[in-house]
């Protein structure tokens, strides 16, 4: 059966307006989690789904990783988002695995003058609640929190390009956990 | 069936702004520019802020609106009704109850909760602006984290009148980076930004969006022997006796007589309906 079509917003205003406010507070509070039910696309988790429901459209890029990257999902995000799907260096928004993603640096981080400029990547992850491997804190934390995070080593690099750098939203089905470039990591 | 798209913005509209949001908040106090829209309501009444308060609202949202404290002054009566027709979202003027509190130039004295946003009207988000015009310049001085700049301009509010003399709009550094505009609200609310709720800030016809997360860092600039004070009018609030509330100094007959009132609407009538009852 085709499931182009289906799956996508039912009441757009309202559900994108959850979902944005969902994904504003995990953002804002770097390491909580939130759940995004209602939609479902072909091969993708429904937090990743929702986000890029929420978030791209005809004027984001889009970089799909290899394992995304067919035609079942390409042409469902073309019917619902219309985003159009770019290199890794043009990309405003990238879904993928985590090492699919790798290197970060193929990633635009900003520059000096606009840091606002750089990618958001949307990582598809087994789990969020692995063992914490991490210690974050800075703006959005009352106090340091434990998280895991796939690589710590390389969002402590990212961290230090602090005010450039990468925004994450680590998603795994229906949830996801979101760490901007501003929060101070510790390897655990 | 509403003759408007919810919270009146096109989807489309939402989206750009909402991505501008997310990179603000990534960028403490940082400005990000977005594509403003013309709103139906001048430039100066809160554009940039109503835009901000669009992207964000949910159908289950509770607005609060204030204007300089006050909930029943024009502007802030004008933006709740835009958002009950377009919205159809409950409104209320107790601060507690309000999910989302869009305000000009105060921040509520009640303190607020982590599930509470703040968002602000700003009209120059620009912090170094009045010390250097070209937009150019000032974008390389907040690359450059050049901000000699503004501390002569308070060095030179000490060498004039013996101390900052800047009562409002009076600058920050945000998380140690960015110095910030926190928008022309009084010096006796900067220490309160350190706050547990979300503070989006939104300039309209300057088209640029900026925030600060829940317990960021927010410094009021200063100098070691010219310490940073929060001012306010040396008075209690003569309706609800308040003393540790910001004060409006109010004219209120044809002889001058005045008297200071708190500032902050629904502080100083919860304050005095619990006074009235303790009474009773």
């Amino acid at each position: 059966m085709d499931t182009t079509l289906t799956g996508g917003f039912v009441d757009a205003p309202t559900q994108a307006a959850d979902y944005f406010r969902a994904a504003l507070g995990v953002m804002a509070k770097p390491g909580s989690v939130a759940a995004f039910h209602g939609v479902s696309a072909p091969g993708l988790p429904d937090a990743a789904t929702a986000l890029l429901l929420t978030l791209t459209d005809p004027e984001t890029p889009l970089h799909l990783a290899p394992s995304l990257a067919s035609a079942d999902v390409a042409a469902w995000l073309a019917f619902h988002t219309g985003a159009p799907v770019a290199d890794r260096g043009d990309a405003q928004f990238a879904v993928g695995r985590w090492d699919e993603l790798l290197p970060l640096t193929d990633f635009a981080v900003g520059s000096a003058e606009y840091p606002d400029r750089s990618a958001t990547l949307i990582v598809l992850c087994d789990a969020l609640d692995h063992r914490p491997n991490t210690r974050i804190s800075g703006p959005g934390l009352k106090a340091p929190k434990n998280v895991w995070l796939p690589d710590p080593v390389l969002m402590q690099a990212n961290h230090k390009l602090y005010p450039l750098g990468l925004d994450f939203l680590f998603v795994s089905g229906a949830e996801a956990m979101g760490l901007p470039r501003s929060t101070k990591i510790e390897v655990l | 069936m509403s003759d408007y798209n919810f919270a009146y913005l096109d989807e489309q509209t939402k989206r750009m702004i909402r991505r501008a949001l997310l990179k603000a908040v990534a960028i403490p106090g940082y400005q990000v520019p977005f594509a403003s829209r013309e709103m139906p309501m001048p430039y100066g009444w809160g554009t940039g802020g109503v835009q901000v308060t669009a992207a964000c609202l949910r159908p289950e949202d509770t607005l609060k609106v204030i204007d300089q404290g006050a909930d029943d002054t024009t502007n802030a009566i004008s933006i709740r009704k835009f958002f009950e027709r377009t919205a159809h979202v409950k409104v209320t003027t107790h601060t507690a109850e309000a999910t989302v509190i869009q305000t000009r130039h105060r921040i509520p004295e009640e303190p607020l909760t982590e599930d509470q946003i703040l968002v602000y009207q700003v009209p120059i988000p620009e912090p170094l602006r009045f010390l250097e015009p070209r937009e150019t310049e000032t974008r390389k001085m907040h690359a450059l984290e050049e901000y000699g700049l503004m501390h002569v301009k308070l060095y030179e509010d000490i060498a004039r009148h013996g101390e900052i003399a800047t009562s409002y709009a009076y600058p920050v550094k945000v998380e140690g980076r960015y110095v910030m505009d926190p928008s022309p609200i009084p010096k006796f609310d900067n220490p309160k930004m350190e706050m547990a709720a979300l503070q989006l800030f939104g300039a309209g016809r300057e088209q640029r969006i900026y925030a600060i997360p829940p317990y960021t860092e927010v410094v009021s600039l200063d100098f070691e022997d010219h310490p940073f004070v929060a001012s306010k009018a040396d008075h209690s609030c003569e309706l609800c006796g308040a003393d540790n509330a910001y004060l409006d100094e109010v004219i209120i007959d044809d002889a001058g007589e005045r008297m200071f009132v708190c500032s902050d609407t629904d502080y100083c009538e919860s304050r005095r309906a619990t006074q009235q009852e303790d009474a009773a």
